[in-house]
């Protein structure tokens, strides 16, 4: 067995494309039409077969008040790995990301947190060598 | 001034405002993380959220939303008057 789907819940598939695709630099895999929504996957060009990020739409009611009280603590559901914390950040502000935790030295490893604008923080993290 | 003295009497508290005070305005979540992988004090959440409501009601930490986010800052002034009362004047004579 292995994972080969992980999900995010978003406010907005459309937005949410351009924001993981343009911002974040993932590629599209799967677009398919379910009715009002889309089986909709990214995935990662530095690994194309690997796991698929589902953009999920976030209509379910209890969707919006889950999200909004991690958002209110601060607390990022998701996680992806960079290989530079500092340089992303960086990169990132300057397309106006809003990051709710700085780069932060916590051990063994380096984290940051930002707002994806589809109502999730999303934490990245760099494994100390 | 009772109620800074209980705030400052439990060492998980003085580290959350050693924390603040190296950086200012934290989430819950990036307080949590410091205090375990910095000081090894694996607090629960709301254990963290407890103590930063007794810092809140004695003045030494403020929680200020900004937009869907909540951030706390440190606020020393409570504990001006503790100068005021003993420090400064023993350096006046």
């Amino acid at each position: 067995m292995r994972i080969n789907l992980a999900s995010v819940l978003v406010d907005d598939q459309e937005k949410a494309l351009r924001f993981y695709t343009d911002v974040l630099g993932f590629v599209k895999k799967h677009d398919i039409p379910m009715g009002a929504d889309r089986w909709l996957t990214v995935v990662s060009p530095e690994d194309p077969e690997g796991t698929e990020l589902l953009l999920e739409p976030s209509g379910h009611p209890a969707a919006k008040p889950f999200k909004d009280a991690l958002v209110a603590d601060g607390i990022p559901w998701t996680m992806f790995a960079v290989s530079d914390v500092q340089a992303e950040y960086e990169r990132m502000r300057g397309l106006g990301v809003r990051f709710t935790q700085e780069p932060t030295d916590m051990g063994t490893v380096i984290t940051a947190v930002f707002d994806d604008t589809c109502g999730n923080l999303i934490q990245i993290g760099q494994m100390k060598s | 001034m009772g109620d800074v003295f209980k705030a400052l009497a439990d060492p998980t508290r003085r580290t959350i405002l050693d924390e603040l005070t190296g950086r200012d305005g934290q989430t819950l979540f990036e307080l949590c993380a410091r205090l375990v992988s910095i000081h090894g004090l694996s607090s629960s959440r709301q254990a963290v959220s407890q103590h930063l409501d007794v810092l809140e009601s004695a003045g030494l930490v403020e929680s200020r939303r900004e937009g869907r986010y909540k951030f706390h800052y440190i606020n020393t002034e409570p504990l001006e008057p503790i100068v005021e009362r003993w420090l400064r004047k023993r350096g006046r004579t």
